[in-house]
């Protein structure tokens, strides 16, 4: 059964249909009778909104009905975790409401909805609208909003800061900074990103008069957080009144695990107007409503010794919240950021600061790597520029601060234990698939062309599988984040398996498929995966944070324990032997000692036909359920090399290769692994060189308002990686597996950026913000040589 | 988008006479800025005229010491024209770079000059080669052609039929792509025909032009070094986030010199 369990190169079970065309998205879903939404959203960023008038819009053809904010009162959308301020005291948690109540904080704020036969009929209906805005002036940026005297988003609000939290003892790291030989510091700009998931977001609710349950179908990475939010908090609805179903569902990078207004205006709206609603956001939507990530500005100081040991870091970041708070935005730039400040090393003593601050731009959230990335960057480039600044070679001042190989469990000094990893091991297998050593004669090449060529390292780590509810909990979350499983075995021994995590793009469809392949020796055709109904699946806190296999894994091997132990059971009656003597291995239980056996699927049938079956003592049916809460946060770790050459004439910066080598614990399937890795480093080279959410410092319009202006990577943007793995498993799930779907965003960035400020070393350059655009690297490079 | 007309014009008059009679009515060659255009709500033309059917605006020949691409040519065929490749193949190798595989399967020569987008590759090649651009009323020459942004000497009922390139004896088009759009920020190309010297630039500023002092400088000397002394002003240049004037001007003399080294 090797060849489709555990380790196996498996090709995807969802291949043929997402190959084929045969997936099935929420846009191709249609409901008899459906009709459709058009949001209108304001054209301003910061504005009151006075008399809306849609009597024009109502009598336009088609029209079923328009709702403004004065229709629909229901709750706001509620944010799932609480940050304190340093003195204790709770975030400012302003009102986030579905559509504008009075005031609109971004440009495209929901203001109204018109529902119509035909989606160009809520369109043109949309335009008739007469909203009296008053505008008021823009503050998208944080220096804008934290300016004495600026304006207010939100009355109560003083400052327009959230929060102003801290982790560690300020008073001991500046002691430790004081007294240090030396003393590196940064400047750093975590540049904003638009998701641009290759499917939009996308809804349809349908409500039944009959059973009065409500429908909603939406591309979401959590359905059942969706319907626990939506129905608790805004609508006011039960769950077992309410069934969300996330189907397909076509890239989601954190963007979509928020509940977001629409979902909840179709919903509410839908059961007005007794018709089904269907929404299809446009790409400009996209850019104007779907969260947005980063933005950070942060200030770090380094602390060393004469021989380069760490001593202490302080950080003091301020994190762009955008217009309101999205559903996890508070913990992103807190707990999932100065968190892993630590990295890979031993940094005995660290602060960090954080002030969140709302500004007229879309909202900010999670995106792949969450806080994670962010932490990456502020210690791997400051790492970099201490080994420049005392001419120690990076690889060599990494290895002498990284945390011992037998130092495990290690008790960071920001709140984190790592449980396991081997830091020494992937440097070393980055720098042979990076020829570090053969860099010298490369960078000499490019020089006698011209170019300005240079290598950059990341050793990344990260906190996944999130999380340990207790944990999370007294860190403010208002969520559980354990993970569910059932494993239902049929009579014939096939099986279906239910999980709470959703597929996006993962593929665990196949995944878990194979680690119930490799359990029960079940071959992976007859075993499908269910995820994305809250109908089928009990529960769920669904995928992000590199969750699924580490949280919602851990939940199916426990299910399957419960599997194999009932089946023992069965096995023993059949075979007429002791429990204790039954053993089960390679898809059959067998009679220890002895040639007595019995399959799997015999097992199953007589559990469903109970002819011959100890009914006494043991139900019929093989159908177990099993929840799994983490005792920790996996740390999946690995170092990153990049290599750039630059085109002094014109700035232009080439990644000419990009190494990864990582520590995900167990490989259940190298490939998609492998495919995972590649996604997050595109998206990571992404941010690095191209990517950048650019808004009008005047108007707070969103200038990078499509793919025109806003670069996402191409294939011609990125070279072929070498991508490798070393495992150390993770010692406190059962399958010792990590996560590995965020890494690539996760150390990229900091590996180009590194590389890039390494080839601009060669012209006396020694920072430079992302995205490393080539106008900003021809200036930094001309104004350094007219100097 | 909002309503419109459709109507697949039978000829070239057929078209003059609809847009003459209907101020509102826009012609349609690939559609490929129109038709997003339309989609945004960016504009509300009464009718669109398909030229599309008119067998005649399409092709490529040699006429003596030129090469005429009928207007409705697509990009993707002047790319793969042995005739062209042969005779210059540095409007070969342009139009193989315009846009994407889809833009250059639907889009036109002549809906691209028309349309004159100041970032659009074409104009720079039509210029640089002193190209004649035909309609159904007259021939204009390229340097009367391309008026100002998204401006050109069309009259209201004239229609492009096609572009006559003369041949030259060296030419290269090098391009500065912006990063997303993949349009130029800077694209020259320079030229030398019958022993003139040409050199046109597009994406730079807000029409097509000629950068002349390169122009002398080249027919003097036909090599990049003669460039190295040569700028281009800033100032009236397009500014955006991806590129200041000053880069833009900067990367002119970067994209000449290129264009000299590739051309040979």
């Amino acid at each position: 059964m090797a060849d489709t369990g555990i380790g196996a190169a498996v090709r995807r079970k969802e291949d043929f249909r997402f190959l084929t065309g045969k997936g099935n998205y929420v846009d191709d879903i249609n409901r008899p009778n459906q009709a459709y939404a058009y949001i209108l959203r304001s054209p301003h960023a910061h504005a009151m909104v006075g008399k809306i008038d849609t009597s024009k819009a109502k009598a336009a053809p088609g029209v079923i009905a328009v709702f403004t904010g004065e229709d629909i009162k229901v709750g706001g959308l509620p944010c799932g975790w609480v940050v304190k301020f340093k003195d204790g005291s709770p975030q400012h948690e302003p009102p986030h409401p579905v559509l504008a109540q009075g005031k609109v904080r971004h440009v495209g704020d929901p203001v109204a909805v018109v529902i119509a036969d035909m989606k160009a009929q809520a369109k043109d209906a949309a335009e008739l609208i007469e909203v009296d805005y008053q505008p008021l002036p823009a503050i998208p940026t944080m220096e804008a909003a934290t300016k004495s005297g600026a304006p207010l988003l939100f009355e109560n609000v003083p400052n327009n800061i959230c929060y102003d939290w801290a982790i560690g003892d300020e008073a001991a790291v500046d002691a430790i900074i004081a007294k240090a030989a030396h003393v590196t510091k940064i400047e750093i700009v975590n540049n904003r990103l638009v998701a641009n998931a290759m499917e939009p977001r996308a809804a349809i609710a349908e409500y039944d008069f009959g059973t009065g349950e409500h429908l909603l179908y939406t591309t979401s990475q959590n359905p059942h957080a969706i319907r626990l939010l939506m129905g608790a908090f805004v609508l006011q609805l039960p769950e077992h009144k309410l069934r969300v179903i996330a189907p397909d569902v076509g890239g989601g990078f954190g963007s979509k695990i928020f509940l977001y207004a629409e979902e909840c205006i179709l919903t509410w709206a839908s059961a007005q107007v007794k018709r089904p609603i269907k929404w299809t956001a446009e790409r400009g939507e996209s850019f104007a409503s779907d969260a947005q990530g980063r933005d950070h500005v942060t200030h770090a100081e380094l602390a060393l010794d004469k021989d380069g040991k760490f001593l202490a870091l302080k950080v003091s970041t301020q994190a762009n919240l955008g217009a309101y708070l999205s559903t996890f935005a508070p913990a992103v730039p807190t707990y999932l950021y100065a968190t892993l400040l630590a990295g890979t090393y031993t940094t005995p003593a660290i602060y960090a600061e954080v002030k969140a601050i709302f500004t007229n731009t879309v909202p900010v959230d999670a995106y792949r790597g969450a806080g994670r990335p962010e932490a990456c960057y502020v210690v791997e480039r400051i790492v970099s520029k201490a080994a420049q600044e005392l001419t120690i070679d990076p690889a060599e001042l990494r290895r002498r601060n990284f945390i011992a190989k037998d130092a495990y469990p290690y008790q960071t000094p920001v709140a984190l234990a790592y449980d396991s990893g081997d830091y020494f091991a992937t440097l070393d297998m980055a720098l042979k698939a990076a020829d570090y050593a053969g860099f010298g004669l490369r960078r000499e090449e490019a020089a006698k062309h011209g170019k300005l060529r240079g290598i950059g390292l990341a050793s990344y780590i990260e906190a996944c599988g999130v999380a340990p509810s207790a944990v999370a909990g007294a860190l403010g979350a208002r969520a559980g984040l354990y993970e569910m499983a059932e494993v239902r075995v049929h009579p014939t021994g096939s099986i279906t398996m239910f999980t709470g995590t959703h597929s996006h793009g993962q593929s665990h469809e196949t995944t878990f498929a194979q680690v119930i392949s490799d359990r029960l020796g079940v071959p992976i055709e007859n075993i499908d995966v269910v995820h994305g109904d809250t109908a089928k699946s009990a529960f769920g806190m669904g995928t992000y944070g590199s969750r699924s296999l580490p949280v919602g894994g851990s939940a199916l091997v426990k299910a399957l324990d419960k599997v194999v132990d009932k089946g023992k059971k069965i096995a023993a009656h059949l075979m007429e032997a002791s429990e204790a003597d039954i053993e089960f291995k390679n898809g059959a239980y067998t009679v220890a000692g002895t040639d007595k056996n019995v399959p799997f699927g015999a097992v199953a049938f007589a559990a469903y036909v109970p002819h011959n079956y100890p009914l006494e003592t043991l139900e019929p049916g093989l159908d177990e359920t099993a929840y799994y809460d983490p005792k920790n946060f996996t740390f999946p770790s690995g170092t990153h090399i990049a290599e750039v050459e630059i085109d002094r004439d014109t700035g232009e910066v080439k990644l000419v290769n990009l190494v990864a080598a990582d520590d995900f614990g167990t490989i259940v399937n190298p490939m998609v692994v492998e495919g995972q890795v590649h996604g997050g480093l595109a998206q990571g080279v992404g941010q690095a060189l191209l990517e950048n959410a650019v808004y009008d410092a005047e108007s707070g319009q969103l200038i990078t308002g499509s793919l025109m202006d806003y670069c996402m990577p191409r294939a011609d943007n990125l070279p072929s990686f070498t991508v490798g793995t070393h495992v150390t498993k993770c010692t406190h799930n059962p399958l010792g597996v990590k996560g590995c779907g965020e890494a690539g965003a996760i150390g990229a960035p900091a590996a180009v950026m590194n590389a890039v400020v390494d080839a601009l070393n060669a012209v006396g350059v020694n920072d430079l913000t992302m995205p490393a655009t080539p106008e900003k690297v021809w200036r930094a490079i001309h104004r350094r040589l007219a100097a | 988008m909002y309503d419109f007309k459709y109507q697949k014009a039978a000829s070239v008059a057929d078209a003059a006479k609809v847009i003459g009679a209907d101020g509102e009515a826009k012609l349609v060659a690939g559609g490929m800025t129109l038709i997003p255009t339309l989609k945004q709500r960016l504009a509300k033309p009464s009718a669109l005229i398909d030229l599309g059917g008119i067998a005649e605006l399409k092709g490529i020949r040699r006429e003596g010491n030129a090469i005429v691409i009928g207007a409705m040519t697509k990009h993707v065929d002047v790319a793969n024209s042995p005739e062209v490749k042969s005779a210059i193949p540095a409007l070969a190798e342009l139009a193989s770079h315009i846009g994407d595989p889809a833009v250059r399967n639907r889009g036109t020569i002549g809906g691209s000059i028309a349309n004159n987008d100041p970032a659009a590759d074409y104009p720079s090649a039509v210029v640089a080669l002193n190209a004649t651009v035909i309609t159904n009323k007259r021939k204009i020459a390229a340097d009367d052609f391309f008026k100002a942004l998204f401006e050109t000497a069309l009259g209201s009922d004239e229609i492009v039929t096609a572009v006559s390139f003369p041949i030259p004896e060296k030419a290269a088009y090098m391009k500065f792509p912006n990063p997303a759009s993949r349009y130029a920020i800077v694209g020259t190309f320079v030229a030398k025909t019958g022993g003139n010297v040409r050199v046109g630039v597009t994406g730079a500023g807000p029409c097509v032009f000629r950068w002349k002092e390169a122009e002398a400088a080249l027919g003097k000397s036909w090599n990049g070094d003669a460039l190295k002394n040569l700028s281009v002003k800033a100032d009236g240049l397009n500014s955006d986030i991806h590129a200041s004037s000053e880069y833009r001007a900067h990367l002119i003399g970067v994209m000449a010199r290129r264009a000299v080294a590739k051309a040979g």
